[in-house]
């Protein structure tokens, strides 16, 4: 759980370094789009290795949810929590709205089955526009939510996942518990701040087509 | 009859050596053969059975609680003593050995007392060992401080959940020996009768309190660690399921008791607050030494404790015993704040209490080092209280703690019923007439691992091994006898529950019988504890069946025993008309109201033989002679 | 004050187990939460019905026997923090309150009676390794093993757990992490214990997971219900000696 966790949150951080790259222009994000394509030995190893561990991480989740159930089969009649945070508590809620929009975003930009109007254009240079995919995209206020919704619940489930990570792997010690939590809180808020700040951008058009 | 200590000739100081090498071995191979019963599972019981189990017998241990490691020795709060002398401030053996005896009032056994003493240093050895977590100097050697009744620091400590931490290193060791198939461990097991085969106990009764089935169980020898009898006055320190049965069935089987009167009354408990308390809770002594005792001088002073000038207030014990102060042994300090209350300068609700106030340490050690000593005892004080210690003096008073007085043993903790042994509170040894602080730890563990384990082969080694199986005839009586109590119990129906007679035997018992006793009060209690068990076996309700978790038959089961046991208990302290340690006569005291003790008449041990029922109990003494020690009257001033 | 119980009842393990409502009546500010539970039970035996079973015994917060899950939280923690139900008092509660108690709950913990569940899962862990492995006498002088203070101190903070089982009840994995991460972390921490410290954690882990207890979700529910407090850390130092010790 913690290990296939950690290589995913390590995607999530790569992905919006590259998302960032709007804020550089159409140049940048087209020019990363096409690095990508063009080197497939790379891409795929990448995209399998994370299907891998995307694959490990739900059955894992699916393993420990069936395992606490069996561990305790006669419910408590009022279960109160005093101490265990909203994130901790929601995780296998807001997995599976992960789940979802994976699927949903992959078939908005990757296989371009959503949406498709956005996803057929091409750049001076010939390339995949991804570019005004994006922007695109982003000016429908529909998909904002779509994006900004799951991400946050992404970004949620971070925030508990990667402390917990850390007391998982015996990371923490009694000094840097704290520290560590609260650095992935920070962490994952900044996440969507990072994330959020995209579709944001594009409804306020402070990045504008073309 | 003759009681026979069997206390090995030779110097004080040789007699244990010399007695090891005099015992009998059992050859190792043969070990495994010979069945042993642990009734108990405290310092002692876990203690003993590890260390039997260690040695190769087979074991089986016994504990009423769902685990062993609940046993109430876990409540100890204070320390453990030893003769170590690390703090190099003038200990020895010698002088545990004569702080014992003096604590103890001269009414104990010089050998056992010498022989505690000399195995207390390996007692802490193996709980080092074992990876109890004892306080430590910063250079990492263990630290020590001091406690009542002593003018060394000789006492081992854990925070203040000393008691807690050695027990489960004996708990630890119980759990793996268990672990290795060597004891069967019998939870929620408590048993209910002795069994004697020609003359020797050879097994026990016990019922199943899950299941409720009443089974019998042999062996070669049973050993008795079951505690303490202080819930004869109802509300006492020990915990709600500390009771006498065990011992109390062995006494009808014809173990001596011996000197049920004493009975030690702790100094620092957290007072009564109504008449629903279950139990009353301690603050370990060792709050005495950093907290002063006081009262307000001026009779019935309402005034809240700060608004009461430093010179309006009486630090009695500081006054009256000025070389030991605060530092007093429990006895005397039990009754000084017993006298201050009866004199209406008491405290708190009812006027029973008076303060003991850290206000003079926070001001000398500050508030942190306060905290790190106490923090757990003054958060629990709060918590019951409602009140804050660091802000207002906390208010204490005496409540019922240890029993000094137990099934009579000899020298190799043998009782008269050749095979069953008796250790730990349950027996009478050590403590004589009381207890001194933290001495309680090292008697019990002393006991299990260094030298019960010695003794037991050695009557095993000695005795010709005659199998006994469960389905022998005595074995059959027993049972049926223990189920006809249980079948007793239920069928009576009555309308008055148990714990109600419980509650009034102990208020009754804490009136006539407790910190101060008088001839008349004492023919009063007698004569109404016989009414009282009438009235139970007439009126008792048992709701429930015998045939699974029975929580009230447990109960009334307890109170039964204890019914007849306080008489046996107030007998005794009617007879002894002496004052001395925890037993006070008001008819004999000095004129400063000290306890007066009657060597001439008094100096022996009274082991009392079950006569039948309805008949008072015989008289045995065992005379006890002073070698080493010369019997002095105590001071503490 | 005047309180509405709804108190779980179950014959035995066998039983289905339900809800039964009662009235405390009378129940004074200065009684503890068991206590208030021994004047119930005196009336239901006034009225002839069967007490309620609940385990207790040194009632002073240490010995670990009482269990009950109030309101949904096990010792009443949202009420009183650091302690276990017998040193709950009823001046947290007022006049009309409705409470309700059940039994902790978990595979691993069957029921028994009532309030009363089978924690000998917990022995049966400790009896897998959680101990030193010394045989009475021929221990060296306890000086002889000089211990820093502060791992003595960092040992102690592990070694204060009751065996409760409350981390478990609370736990929505009903995991016993907690519990024997304090046993495991106590007895590294010290010198004494780390010459079996790989094979301790790797039998205690082994008989944890075979007894049926739950993973664990790092939510501290079970350090905030602990009565002694012991901290999530040493889950994290647990696993770190586990992993070590592969």
């Amino acid at each position: 759980m913690a290990a296939s966790g950690a290589a995913l949150a390590g995607f999530v951080v790569a992905h919006l370094a590259g998302n960032l790259q709007i804020f550089l222009g159409q140049e940048a994000v087209n020019r990363y789009a096409h690095f990508l394509k063009s080197t497939p030995g790379l891409l795929w190893s990448a995209r399998l290795f994370l299907l891998a561990m995307g694959a490990l991480h739900v059955v894992t989740s699916a393993q420990l949810n069936r395992e606490a159930r069996a561990a305790r089969p006669e419910p408590y009649a009022g279960k109160a929590y005093i101490k265990a945070s909203p994130a901790s508590r929601t995780m296998f809620a807001s997995g599976l709205i992960i789940l979802g929009f994976i699927v949903y975003h992959l078939l908005h930009f990757t296989f371009l089955k959503l949406h498709p109007q956005y996803g057929q254009l091409t750049d001076a240079l010939g390339r995949h526009d991804v570019y005004s995919m994006m922007v695109l995209s982003f000016l429908n206020p529909l998909i904002c939510a779509a994006y900004i919704v799951p991400v946050f619940c992404l970004c949620l489930h971070l925030s508990h996942g990667l402390s917990s990570l850390f007391q998982s792997l015996g990371i923490n010690t009694e000094r840097s518990r704290a520290g560590l939590a609260a650095g992935a809180v920070v962490f994952a808020w900044g996440l969507f701040a990072g994330y959020a700040i995209i579709p944001i951008a594009c409804q306020l058009g402070w990045v504008k087509l073309p | 009859m003759t009681l026979d200590a069997k206390i090995p000739s030779g110097p004080l100081s040789e007699k244990w050596d010399k007695h090891k090498f005099e015992m009998k071995l059992v050859n190792p191979a043969n070990k495994r053969k010979y069945s042993v019963i642990v009734v108990g599972s405290g310092l002692a019981g876990a203690s003993a059975a590890a260390s039997l189990a260690e040695l190769g017998y087979s074991v089986k241990c016994l504990c009423f609680q769902d685990s062993p490691r609940r046993a109430h020795s876990i409540a100890a709060q204070g320390g453990i003593n030893a003769a170590k002398n690390y703090p190099n401030d003038g200990d020895s053996i010698q002088r545990l050995f004569y702080d014992t005896i003096k604590g103890g009032d001269f009414r104990s056994r010089e050998a056992n007392v010498y022989r505690l003493a000399q195995v207390s240093g390996s007692v802490i050895d193996q709980c080092a060992a074992q990876g109890v977590p004892f306080a430590r100097e910063y250079g990492g050697l263990l630290d020590n401080r001091s406690f009542g009744g002593a003018l060394v620091s000789r006492t081992f400590y854990a925070r203040g959940q000393t008691g807690q931490q050695l027990l489960l290193g004996a708990y630890q060791a119980l759990s793996r020996q268990i672990g290795l198939g060597k004891v069967r461990m019998l939870m929620r097991t408590e048993m209910l009768e002795l069994v004697v085969v020609d003359g020797a106990a050879r097994g026990i009764v016990a019922r199943n309190l899950v299941t409720g089935a009443i089974d019998s169980h042999a062996a070669d020898a049973v050993v008795l660690a079951t505690g303490g009898y202080s819930p004869v006055f109802y509300l006492s320190t020990n915990a709600v399921g500390c009771n006498v049965t065990a011992a109390y069935r062995a006494y009808k089987k014809g173990a001596f008791f011996a000197n049920p009167c004493f009975t030690q009354i702790h100094p620092t408990c957290i007072p009564q607050s109504g008449d629903h308390q279950s139990k009353l809770t301690l603050m370990s002594e060792s709050l005495r030494n950093d907290g002063r005792v006081w009262i307000p001088k001026q009779k019935g002073d309402k005034r809240p404790p700060e608004l009461i000038p430093e010179g309006e207030r009486d630090y009695f014990l500081e006054r009256r015993y000025p070389t030991y102060g605060n530092l007093s042994p429990r006895d005397i300090a039990s009754r000084a704040a017993k006298q201050v209350c009866d004199e209406d300068r008491g405290v708190g609700p009812g006027g029973r209490g008076v303060y003991l106030d850290l206000s003079d340490a926070l001001e000398r050690l500050g508030g942190k080092i306060v905290r790190e000593r106490y923090g757990n005892l003054l958060d629990m004080y709060e918590r019951i209280t409602g009140e804050n210690p660091f802000r207002v003096p906390m208010r204490i008073y005496p409540a019922p703690h240890y029993a000094m007085g137990g099934l009579w043993v000899d020298y190799n903790l043998m009782s008269n019923l050749p095979g069953l042994h008796v250790i730990g509170e349950a027996n009478f040894s050590d403590h004589g007439a009381n207890r001194l602080g933290a001495s309680a730890l090292m008697q019990g563990l002393a006991d299990g691992y260094f030298i019960l384990p010695y003794t037991l082969g050695h009557y095993l080694a000695s005795t010709p091994r005659k199998p006994v199986a469960a389905d022998h005839p005595e074995f059959k009586k027993a049972e049926d006898l223990a189920r006809a109590r249980v079948n007793h119990l239920l069928s009576v129906r009555g309308k008055r529950t148990a714990a109600s007679f419980h509650q009034e035997l102990g208020r009754r018992m804490w009136d006539d019988c407790g910190m101060s006793r008088s001839d008349a009060g004492l023919r009063r209690v007698l004569k109404r504890i016989p009414e009282l068990r009438e009235e139970f076996w007439k009126t008792v309700d048992v709701t429930g069946s015998g045939e699974d978790l029975n929580q009230a038959l447990e109960r009334a089961g307890r109170v039964a025993d204890f019914l007849e046991f306080s008489e046996l208990l107030a007998q005794d302290a009617l007879h002894r008309t002496e004052s001395c340690g925890g037993h006070f006569r008001e008819e004999s005291q000095t004129d400063e109201g000290e306890a007066k003790r009657d060597d001439a008449h008094f100096s022996y041990v009274a082991a009392w033989e079950h006569a039948g029922d309805g008949k008072s109990a015989t008289l045995h003494k065992e005379p006890l002679t002073f070698e080493a020690v010369q019997p002095a009257q105590r001071s503490y001033k | 004050m005047n309180l509405t119980l709804n108190v779980w009842r179950q014959r035995n393990a066998q039983d289905k187990g339900h809800f039964l409502e009662y009235q405390a009546k009378d129940i004074g500010p200065d009684m503890s939460f068991l206590e208030m539970l021994d004047q119930m039970n005196e009336d239901l035996i006034k009225q002839g019905s069967e007490p309620v079973a609940f385990d207790s015994d040194c009632r002073e917060g240490i010995c670990g026997m009482c269990s009950l899950v109030i309101n949904g939280v096990p010792h009443g923690a949202q009420f009183q923090s650091g302690s276990a139900a017998c040193q709950l008092h009823m001046r947290k509660f007022k006049d009309g309150d409705v409470i309700t108690i059940e039994p902790w709950r978990a595979k691993a913990f069957p029921a028994v009676k009532d309030l009363v569940c089978d924690r000998s899962a917990f022995d049966r862990i400790i009896q897998a390794g959680g101990y030193i492995s010394v045989n009475t006498g021929g221990t060296p002088d306890a000086n002889t093993i000089p211990v820093p203070k502060p791992a003595a101190e960092r040992a102690m903070d592990a070694a204060a757990c009751i065996g409760c089982g409350a981390c478990v009840a609370a736990c929505k994995n009903a995991s016993a992490m907690l519990f024997v991460a304090a046993k495991v972390s106590h007895l590294t921490t010290l010198p004494q214990g780390q010459v079996e410290a790989k094979e301790r954690v790797q039998k205690m882990v082994a008989r944890m997971d075979q007894e049926g207890f739950g993973h664990c979700t790092n939510q501290s529910e079970c350090q905030a219900v602990c009565p002694k407090e012991i901290s999530v850390d040493f889950i994290a130092q647990m696993n770190r000696e586990y992993l070590k010790s592969l």
